[in-house]
């Protein structure tokens, strides 16, 4: 069967069964391997991408329920890094192994459109369904709210990120 | 003696011979099918309109490419009964159907050909439309493309097969007299209780029905388990804390979401996005106004404020507590569903007002649990995934984290309700220990 949507801005089209995992498709069919594989039941985090700027763990969501969206992945968040979080999350030095970087910045990022200025209780329930086995969870936190502070204060000029939110 | 026993026989056969008259509806001769000019194309809008309002694909239709074409299966208590063609096919559909033909099956429950319709067709309420009501759904049907195709028979027990004995029904739970206005009401609120009462036939699902399959007129609104989906209350017993108003009902009539109270999924869901959104913003607006009244005067304002102290105490009693279900509901559903006391957001559904959680049947929080919200479903554009691979201890302890969460009682008998979900909607468990 076949589904459409866009990918980071371009068209895409699958012809796979309906129940596919968004992962594998976005992984295997269209080839963005910065989205990982974590736990396979959506507890982890590690598979997050957006859909139509919302998060979205994409090893429990069938493709089908994807049809005419907007997907935006690890690669599609800013055209070189310039995305205020990717750049925090190098200056604070945030991952370890690196492995769940990828869902943590997507969650984050759409976690920033819901509170733009994100308590630490904010931050700790919105970001536990990802996890980090390196506990990088302070750096995590930190890198957050460098982030946050930077595009509040951009707010008022152009467009702050690419972020499809 | 052999006269008394004489009279006795005529007097039965009389009495036979004048139910069978009394019983008995004579059929209506068939007509060619009325050709497209026969009707007006502002009768033809109307009625695409009203077709809207009454969601009459959703019953009608199994294939998307054959529109009214008919053949869903209705699973009841009496045996299975399959929707018809209604279609302008001549053999298949209603294509020989007059006016007059049509107008009597939706008021009096009776086919063309005389024989009784089952009140799973809710004539009961679409008595309640005007002539030019009827006419403009007549012209709309007629104009539909016809599809040759004959749905099952139906598959009753007996005696429930015997179409005629729907006339001691009918004689019991209808009437024929249609809704009358009410003077001391606004015309909004006359408009809308046509419009719920009349083509929406609002009640079907959301009053629960005697043994005999009749709403309860008693517990209008008082809420029903229709289609394996959870009707809710919409009368004073409604289960959601933050009560609707003219204002939530409206959003959520129209887009399918409100702040508080849930996002329309399942077969409410195919009502709002593929049924009303026909029908213009006015006639939503008339439902929202009758269908707020049924709960008593609206509170004038401080819905806000109400929302975030439940949110508030949610956060209260269950923060730190870390068990089993938190630790599920952390993992799986916070990312998506926290919310900031102050401001809650309609995308983030907080969970301690949304009717899935806070109703007394556990039916709608499992079903989107094991199948998750496509984003052409629920919030047009917003994904839910599906949790059907976490196992059965982790979906009972997160749901019942969520009741207590919300600050309701445990569900009972939850694991089972699951099971039975699992089962009818093809979502088995994961092998135990498979899942890594």
């Amino acid at each position: 069967m076949s589904t459409r949507f866009r990918i980071n801005g371009q068209r895409a089209e699958v012809d796979v069964p309906e129940e596919t995992p968004l992962l594998w498709v976005v992984r295997d069919d269209i080839g963005f391997t910065g989205t990982k594989y974590g736990c396979g039941i959506g507890l982890c985090g590690a598979c997050t991408v957006h859909v139509n700027g919302r998060a979205v763990r994409s090893c429990v969501t069938p493709v089908s329920g994807v049809s005419d969206t907007e997907v935006t992945t690890i690669e599609g968040l800013s055209q070189n890094g310039e995305h205020p979080l990717i750049q925090a999350w190098v200056e604070t030095q945030t991952p370890q192994c690196g492995y769940c970087q990828p869902g943590q910045i997507m969650q984050a990022a759409a976690m920033l459109a819901d509170f733009p200025n994100p308590t630490d209780e904010q931050i700790d329930h919105v970001m536990s369904g990802n996890l980090c086995r390196c506990m990088a969870y302070i750096r995590i936190r930190e890198a957050i709210k460098l982030a946050a502070g930077r595009m509040r204060a951009d707010a008022g000029e152009d467009n702050p990120g690419a972020d499809h939110a | 003696m052999g006269r008394t026993l004489a009279t006795v026989l005529v007097v039965v056969l009389i009495i036979l011979a004048a139910l069978f008259f009394l019983i008995r509806k004579p059929s209506i001769a068939a007509v060619e099918t009325p050709g497209a000019s026969s009707f007006s194309a502002e009768q033809v809008e109307r009625g695409r309109v009203l077709a809207g309002i009454g969601n009459c694909a959703t019953c009608h239709t199994v294939n998307e490419d054959d529109p009214y074409a008919g053949g869903r299966e209705f699973p009841t208590g009496f045996g299975s009964l399959y929707a018809t063609n209604i279609t302008p096919h001549p053999e298949d559909g209603i294509g020989n159907w007059s006016r007059e033909a049509f107008v009597r099956s939706m008021r009096e429950g009776v086919a063309r050909d005389g024989s009784y319709l089952y009140p799973a067709f809710p004539y009961t309420h679409f008595k309640n439309l005007t002539d030019e009501d009827l006419d403009a759904l007549y012209a709309y049907l007629m104009t539909r493309e016809p599809v040759a195709y004959t749905p099952p028979e139906n598959a009753l027990h007996f005696p429930f097969n015997l179409r005629f004995l729907q006339w001691g029904w009918q004689l019991l739970f209808f009437s024929r007299d249609p809704l009358q206005p009410d003077p001391q009401q606004s015309d909004d609120w006359n408009r809308g209780a046509y419009l719920a009462e009349g083509a929406g036939h609002c009640t079907a699902c959301h009053s629960p029905r005697n043994a005999f399959g009749a709403e309860k007129k008693d517990k209008a609104y008082a809420g029903a388990l229709v289609d394996n989906w959870y009707a809710p209350a919409l009368n004073t017993e409604q289960p959601v804390p933050v009560h609707w108003d003219s204002d939530t009902l409206y959003d959520y009539l129209r887009e399918g979401q409100t702040d508080y109270q849930g996002v329309a999924v399942g077969s409410m869901g195919e009502v709002v996005h593929q049924g009303l959104e026909r029908a213009p913003d006015s006639d939503i607006r008339a439902i929202a106004i009758y269908l707020a009244s049924l709960a008593g005067p609206e509170e004038a304002d401080g819905v806000d404020r109400q929302a975030g102290q439940i949110i508030e105490a949610a956060h209260e009693r269950t923060d730190g507590d870390r068990g089993y279900g938190e630790n599920v509901y952390m993992a799986a559903c916070a990312a998506c569903h926290y919310n900031a006391a102050d401001n809650p957001i309609a995308l983030r559904a907080e969970l301690s007002l949304n009717s899935a959680v806070t109703a007394a049947d556990p039916t709608n929080l499992l079903r989107v649990l094991l199948q998750g919200i496509p984003a052409n479903e629920g919030t047009p554009g917003v994904v839910m995934p599906d949790f059907a691979r976490l196992d059965n201890r982790d979906i009972v302890e997160l749901a019942q984290f969520l009741r207590k969460r919300a600050d309701r009682p445990a569900w009972d008998g939850l694991e089972k309700r699951l099971e039975e979900l699992r089962q009818q909607t093809g979502t088995a468990a994961p092998h135990q220990g498979g899942s890594q």
